[in-house]
């Protein structure tokens, strides 16, 4: 038995086709679900992957974020159903509210592309327990609007509850505040980060590393486990 | 242009007295009184528009067709060739039943003029021409040139090129893999915008522009049609800038990648459940052109009601529409028992598609505004049989004098201080400085089949997950050379670009270009047109590697100074598994490093006379095709058989500027050791074609001589990789951190 996971295309999604090698990579069944979908075909998992859904001319994810897709993926969040926001799919879930914080335009104003050093802050999501807590990854990022920020007394909240999921290390790369890259909810089910792990799942392709691997496996532990 | 009453064909029959603005639309005198001639009459307003626009320089190649056929008659016997020129773009068989198309273009003057949107639409017309083949995208590469890197210029063009690019590729999820950025004095009021795309597809899933089938249903799909661009293949790119003239921003189109993502899906979707008999995508001269081109090279004629056609602005004229250059629409023949489907598929996207016409089984073209009918031509009179020039052209008076200005004897640097300091400002010069803080701008990592990205030799791509079957492509091109000798400067391009793909382990295919140079009108630029593809076309055929198909972009230049005569090469290769991919960065300490084929004192330029001297003379290094061939196998072989760990070609800059590259890129330093009847400086800088570094597993040395030894090509052992310096034995030493604070803080320094 494997775990089938969602991943969403929505109008100007871009890296679904990847998030869904990178599940199938991991041994878990990719399923694509569409942005006009009333429900989530009973999968075990979404991926919301990265991209500019409808192109971004608004604010990033503010229009997906209202996507009929979006409705029943917000209750079934809310009620435990694991749910990954990679980079837009991050945006689009700040949007949502289901994760707190909201995304600026980098601090320098141009789009970043790098393979990117991260430390996993907390390995006990269920799309990090494959990770050590404290372990340094590289993963590519790629963004426009990268700039995590929120209130000081949400960033304090985030930091006490340990549900700064990832930071960025040595380099900052957009200005996030406190070099957050990721975050979690209370319950560990919601991920969401900027940058993308779907991209370091095989050697020689992308930045060659296998490094985002332990997301897809993770989660496919968890829900075989279960 | 509206006029009242409605311009139609009867009503010009009826008023053959009626001035039209044939001159403000570009045409020449002799060229109207063609279209009287060919039609019988004076042309409708409309039918003015249409020609006008397609027989511009830039879509007849009125005057550089004589040449381009050189292209064909010179074309080497290749399998691989599936479709050739003529079409969106060329076709090439890479095996396992795949076929890959790609093409180069240039957006150079829309983008001067409003640099974001000129380069952005640049990426979204190559884009359009590769899905039109049939093709799914995979990969973007740009060969960019700019004027002088410290000219306040460059700082409001290079910005808006490169946030153009990436914001529009970025957001079409190509990946970005290749290029290049050259900075030169002579592109300061004509910077080149070439961009080029690669797209992937089954043998089976070829399309063509062609209507066939009378009954079929012609229909316009994508954005809506507005103002924007309007006689831009015309105005804009077929003639040179003058500042005395109005802006021409007007001129300039307007971008919406989101829209071409939702087109690129969409399209491909129809093409999967093969709803498609015919389609052209609409760039340059907008619908005259998808509608003239799909009605010559199809079997009947064609019946358009321009009514249909969704507007963006309700109060354009026919005119207007027929000439709008609005981005993001295609143009798709459809049986009618599939037109239902087709446009479910569009809607299932949030693309609005329409039915605009159908074929006929006659041979005009009939166009139809408000019931009158505006157009009536033979379709290839406008699309095939433009004006044909045979421009004069004469090698320019200078270029004796410019020929005789030796750089080989230029001062060359007396002590090992001075070789290490000009090593230091070689590495440190605005084009041979890292250019990453540009390249980080775009996305290289969509799609998950990036194997190598700039700055690596070439972009490499795999496109079949199971057996690693790849392509890679490389784009290259040196002006200095062109200009010092046309003939040798386009085959020099060409051998750089081949010996790109060879050196990470591809077998280069075929060629693309794009053919950047000024004023056809001067006979100098004319003879300089002429010896390139001459040159080009002779080294094709001598390498093996046919020409696909290509661009021309004529009147780059400002007023009396043209650019240097620029002709970019893109070598199309393919490689049977990624996995034996030889990247540029050293990998291990102890390997051995080896210069393949032979240095000579070849200056003429070089990099560093441009950079030390600022001098530009001489003759460019002399090209052995011969020797790029076994070069290339040399490099295929040994990178298939694991005989080499890392590959990287030696071009402008010569040994020291790739040995700094791949020792910065690997985080490992190298020693090095003047060969026996070298000197130190003409070892390091000298930029003699057909020559590689490599580095060897000491395992694998003896097994690597055996080869280079049995087939004939010099390998000379020259140091190992070592440290964390880079160091001439007996000259100098520099440490990775000084090499890379020069290398790498030159561009942000300029540009951020």
């Amino acid at each position: 038995m494997t775990a089938r996971i969602g991943v969403v295309t929505f109008p100007g999604s871009l890296d679904d086709r990847d998030t869904q090698r990178a599940i199938r990579l991991a041994g878990a069944e990719p399923v694509a679900l569409w942005h006009k979908d009333k429900d989530l075909k009973q999968v075990d998992a979404v991926v919301l992957c990265g991209g500019f859904s409808y192109g971004d001319y608004l604010r990033a994810g503010a229009i997906a974020r209202f996507s009929p897709v979006m409705e029943p993926l917000i209750e079934q969040a809310k009620s435990g159903l694991p749910v990954l926001g990679i980079c837009n799919g991050f945006q689009i879930l700040t949007e949502a509210h289901l994760l707190p914080g909201a995304m600026l335009g980098n601090d320098h104003l141009h789009f970043i592309c790098r393979d990117q050093k991260l430390r996993v802050e907390n390995a006990d999501t269920s799309w990090t327990s494959d990770y050590a807590s404290g372990q340094e990854i590289h993963i590519p990022l790629k963004n426009m609007d990268g700039r995590y920020v929120a209130d000081e007394r949400t960033l304090d909240m985030l930091e006490a509850e340990g549900r700064v999921a990832f930071r960025y290390v040595d380099f900052n790369p957009n200005g996030s505040l406190r070099d957050i890259a990721g975050v979690t909810n209370e319950a560990g089910n919601v991920v969401g980060l900027m940058p993308h792990p779907e991209h370091a799942v095989e050697p020689l392709i992308g930045s060659g590393r296998t490094d985002g691997l332990p997301f897809f496996t993770s989660i496919l532990k968890k829900l075989v486990n279960v | 242009m509206s006029r009242t009453p409605l311009d139609t064909v009867e009503n010009a029959a009826a008023t053959p007295d009626v001035e039209l603005p044939w001159a403000e639309l570009g045409l020449k005198k002799d060229e109207y009184e063609r279209i009287v001639e060919i039609l019988g009459r004076r042309p409708t307003g409309a039918e003015l528009a249409m020609y006008s626009v397609m027989w511009s320089e830039h879509c007849s190649y009125k005057s550089s067709k004589v040449h381009l056929r050189q292209f064909g008659e010179k074309a080497p016997q290749s399998d691989a060739l599936l479709v050739g020129i003529g079409e969106n773009a060329g076709v090439v068989d890479v095996g396992q039943g795949y076929a890959v198309t790609f093409k180069v273009e240039s957006h150079n003057h829309p983008s001067y003029v409003e640099p974001y949107q000129g380069a952005a639409t640049g990426v979204g017309g190559i884009v359009r021409d590769i899905i039109a083949m049939g093709a799914r995208p995979v990969a973007v590469v740009d060969p960019l040139r700019f004027g002088a890197a410290d000219h306040p210029d460059t700082k409001r063009v290079l910005p808006g090129v490169v946030a153009g690019i990436g914001g529009y590729g970025n957001c079409l999820g190509l990946p970005n893999i290749g290029g290049e950025v050259v900075f030169d004095a002579c592109y300061q009021g004509n910077p080149l915008v070439n961009a080029g795309a690669i797209g992937v597809m089954k043998h089976e899933d070829i399309h063509l522009a062609k209507a066939s089938g009378a009954g079929n249903k012609v229909i316009l799909y994508g954005a809506r049609t507005g103002g924007d661009g309007i006689g831009g293949a015309s105005i804009l790119a077929s003639e040179t800038f003058d500042d005395a003239k109005p802006s021409k921003r007007p001129a300039v189109q307007v971008g919406d990648p989101f829209q071409e993502k939702l087109l690129i899906e969409c399209t491909l979707e129809a093409f999967q459940e093969k709803l498609v008999v015919g389609i052209q995508d609409l760039g340059a001269a907008g619908l005259s052109c998808a509608t003239s081109e799909l009605a010559s090279n199809g079997s009947g004629g064609m019946r358009v009601t321009l009514d249909d056609v969704p507007l963006r602005d309700s109060t354009l004229s026919p005119e207007e529409i027929l000439m709008s250059e609005s981005q993001e629409r295609m143009c798709a023949v459809v049986e009618p028992d599939k037109v239902d489907r087709f446009l479910a598929i569009c809607e299932k996207w949030d693309v609005i598609a329409t039915v605009i016409g159908e074929v006929t089984d006659g041979d005009r073209l009939e166009i139809f505004w408000h019931g009158g009918k505006i157009v009536d031509v033979d379709p290839r009179t406008v699309a095939h049989d433009g004006p044909v020039y045979e421009r004069p052209y004469a090698r320019p008076e200078w270029q004796d004098a410019l020929q005789a200005d030796d750089a080989n004897k230029l001062p060359r640097p007396q002590t090992s201080e001075e070789l290490k300091d000009q090593v230091l400002k070689l590495v440190s010069s605005p084009n041979q400085a890292s250019k990453s803080w540009i390249t980080s701008q775009y996305d290289h990592f969509v799609q998950g089949n990036t194997v190598l990205a700039q700055p690596e030799d070439s972009g490499m791509i795999r496109i079949d997950e199971e057996s690693g079957l790849g392509v890679a492509i490389a784009t290259d091109g040196n002006g200095r050379y062109a200009k010092l000798d046309p003939y040798t400067g386009a085959q020099l391009a060409l051998a750089e670009a081949y010996r790109n793909v060879a050196t990470t382990g591809a077998k280069p295919l075929a060629v693309s270009d794009c053919l950047n140079f000024g004023s056809p009108e001067d006979p100098a630029v004319m003879w300089q047109f002429a010896e390139a593809i001459r040159g080009l076309a002779d080294a094709c055929r001598q390498l093996g590697t046919p020409v696909t198909g290509g661009n021309v972009s004529l009147y780059n230049q400002t007023g009396e100074a043209a650019i240097h005569p620029t002709p970019v090469v893109a070598v199309l290769g393919v490689i049977d598994d990624v996995a034996r991919r030889t990247p540029v960065a050293f990998q291990e300490e102890g390997q051995l490093l080896y210069l393949l084929g032979d240095t000579e004192e070849e200056f003429g330029g070089s990099a560093w006379s441009q950079v030390v001297h600022d001098h530009l003379g001489g003759l460019p290094p002399k090209v052995d095709l011969e020797r790029e061939r076994l070069l290339g196998e040399i490099l295929i072989s040994a990178s298939r058989d694991g005989m080499i760990d890392s590959a990287h070609d030696l071009s402008d800059g010569g040994l020291v500027q790739a040995v700094v590259e791949s020792a910065l890129l690997g985080g490992k330093g190298a020693r090095l050791v003047v060969p026996d009847g070298l000197d130190a400086f003409t070892f390091l800088f000298s930029e003699s074609a057909g020559r590689a570094l490599v580095a060897v597993p000491r395992s694998e040395e003896v097994r690597f001589n055996d080869m280079c030894g049995a087939r004939g090509l010099p390998a000379t052992r020259i140091g190992v990789v070592d440290g964390d310096t880079v160091e001439v034995q007996g000259e100098f030493g520099l440490t990775l951190e000084e090499l890379r604070t020069a290398h790498e803080s030159t561009i942000p320094a300029l540009l951020a």
